[in-house]
């Protein structure tokens, strides 16, 4: 089924209309996918993501979540119980002072009775490992403790799609890890439609799908592979290849005859099979 | 000491006092009160001070704990105390012990002054064995509940106590900034430390500006987080939390009935405050 629609979808944060934010912008995103979103800054990553979930409308255009048009008040309730998100600083999402009352909050705006949310609590705490934490204060925990937190607060609400509005920008490599490895397992073990807006490429190779956005169009979409094999495009969009893709193209532009490689693991194995060859 | 913010000064623990119902402990806190300010002589604020004690027991709170309260407002109290020892202006019984300028010490001053302190006193350590056994989160719960009658006369109850729990919530984070900002600024060379009064309160503008522009974005994210989550006000949304009253809170209401009772008929027996003077001085 079909998650997430944009039909020539146009976004100004501007009156006058003199400049897009997106810029005709179509495209969709299947129940299940695991899309990344790619771009520099200012290219319109965070207005598209908030255009998903109504936080935004679009200015023209049609963007439609399930079939439910975004545009339409009556279904903004709906959508964003279909559609949740989590943001980038872990600091300015929780709500509450304690850990549990923080990840209710969400299914008590949504009105589930009270033993449920106990079982929702419960659910989303396990689903990103932090059942050990329910009755801890957010502010103790680290950054990647307390994003775990707000995807659970998300989690609670038991959404089909989660996007990730570079949630893990603010974060140590270790708390990057941490969120990547609850995304992936979100996605696998749940079906759950996970969109990643990011500016860390190896994040990217973690996706199926992946999506370039410049200047509020989107400029390139296709596998993750597809996309690190065209660096000078990647190039124009000011982003770099993931840092083992880099090597590797150095590498055969030095003579080393290699095939293509995006993981530090593909790479090793590449180098390893020329020098066995040669 | 973050989290000495964050948390008041709540003391984790599993008593009597810790389990009773917030909305009970905020009464329970008010009838306290009455009973402190009911009290017109001695005996009465040493019955209050003996069912503090037993409060203070019951908490499992140690006793250095609550006293730390005290501490802090120590101050507060010895100034309010000589403010009275040197000014009391009421009727005099007694020949004044000291009277210079504008300034009488009598037998009279002194015995409002110990009277006050203790009252004073009494009130820091009950209001924090409230503040030790409850959280914050409880607290404004609590209130909520309590006042929630006044959402009949169109008082935003539910938004006001979210209010309450967000800036609590903030408090620490806020904490952290500022000392992000300062030590920011120190590095460009700010001087913090020196100076005048007048002096250091400029030096705090360039730490102020920063802040309210960092809070202002933090609400904005928070609105937006907020509504991401489905918030769309009290409409149709349900609590977590239920507050239930328990056994202990009868039981609380029964020793707080007797407190009062007590003072009461303590008032009746033995006076006012400055009848002990009759006993020292005879007469
Ligand atoms: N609230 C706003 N008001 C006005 N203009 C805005 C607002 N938010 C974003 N813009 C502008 O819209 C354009 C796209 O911004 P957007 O935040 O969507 O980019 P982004 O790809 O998320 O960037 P970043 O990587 O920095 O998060 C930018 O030119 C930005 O200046
Ligand atoms: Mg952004």
């Amino acid at each position: 089924m079909e998650a997430v629609r944009f039909e020539h979808v146009k976004y100004s944060y501007r009156e006058d209309e003199s400049e897009y934010a997106v810029n005709d912008v179509s495209l969709s995103v299947e129940e299940g996918e695991f899309v990344a979103i790619l771009g520099r800054n200012g290219s319109g990553k965070s207005t598209l993501a908030k255009l998903i979930n109504a936080l935004l409308t679009p200015t023209s255009g049609k963007v439609s979540v399930f079939g439910l048009d975004t545009s339409d008040e009556k279904q903004t309730f709906a959508i964003r119980k279909s559609a949740g998100m989590v943001f980038q600083n872990p600091d300015n999402q929780a709500v509450a002072s304690i850990v549990e009352d923080d990840v209710a909050f969400g299914p008590e705006n949504i009105g589930v009775p009270r033993e449920e949310i106990g079982k929702r609590i419960d659910f989303a705490l396990n689903a990103v490992g932090m059942q050990d934490f329910r009755n801890a204060m957010p502010s103790r925990l680290s950054g990647g403790q307390k994003q775990r937190i707000a995807i659970a607060g998300v989690i609670a609400i038991l959404p089909k799609i989660m996007i990730l509005d570079e949630s893990t920008a603010m974060l140590d490599p270790q708390g990057r890890r941490e969120v990547m490895a609850v995304v992936k397992k979100l996605n696998r073990e749940q079906g759950m439609t996970v969109i990643l807006i990011t500016h860390f490429m190896e994040e990217a190779l973690q996706a199926e799908r992946a999506i370039v956005m410049h200047r509020g169009e989107v400029v390139m979409d296709g596998t993750p592979e597809h996309i690190f094999s065209h660096s000078d495009a990647l190039e124009t969009y000011n982003l770099t290849l993931p840092r083992a893709a880099y090597i590797c193209k150095k590498l055969q532009a030095a003579g080393m005859p290699i095939g293509e490689a995006f993981t530090a693991e593909e790479l090793a194995e590449e180098i390893c099979k020329s020098l066995q060859k040669g | 000491m973050l989290n000495d913010v964050t948390f008041g000064q709540y003391y984790p623990a599993k008593s009597f006092v810790h389990r009773l119902d917030p909305r009970a402990k905020i009464l329970f806190m008010i009838a306290y009160f009455v009973a402190v300010f009911l009290a017109k002589n001695f005996f009465g604020l040493a019955a209050v001070t003996l069912f503090l004690l037993f409060a203070v027991f019951m908490s499992r709170v140690p006793f250095g704990r609550v006293l730390r309260s005290v501490k802090m407002i120590l101050f507060l109290i010895i100034f309010t105390g000589i403010l009275n020892l040197l000014f009391y202006s009421g009727e005099l019984t007694y020949e004044p012990l000291v009277q210079w300028w504008i300034v009488t010490i009598s037998y009279e001053s002194i015995v409002q002054t110990v009277f006050l302190s203790f009252r004073l006193f009494l009130i820091v350590m009950g209001t924090s064995i409230l503040t030790l056994t409850t959280t914050p989160v409880a607290l404004t719960d609590g209130i909520e509940s309590l006042l929630k009658p006044l959402m009949y006369i169109k008082v935003p109850v539910h938004e006001v106590a979210l209010i309450m729990s967000i800036a609590l919530r903030f408090i620490p984070t806020l904490i952290d900034e500022t000392n992000r900002i300062v030590a920011a600024q120190k590095a460009r060379g700010a001087d913090f430390e020196t100076g005048g009064l007048f002096k250091r309160a400029k030096a705090m503008i360039p730490v102020l500006f920063p802040l309210i522009v960092s809070a202002l974005r933090r609400a904005d994210d928070l609105g937006d987080a907020m509504e991401a989550r489905c918030y769309r006000g009290s409409k149709g949304r349900t609590k977590y939390k239920k507050l239930v009253l328990t056994w202990r809170d009868l039981l609380g209401l029964l020793f707080f009935a007797a407190l009062i009772a007590g003072i009461v008929l303590l008032n009746i027996y033995f006076g006012g405050k400055f009848d002990i003077l009759h006993y020292f001085m005879g007469g």
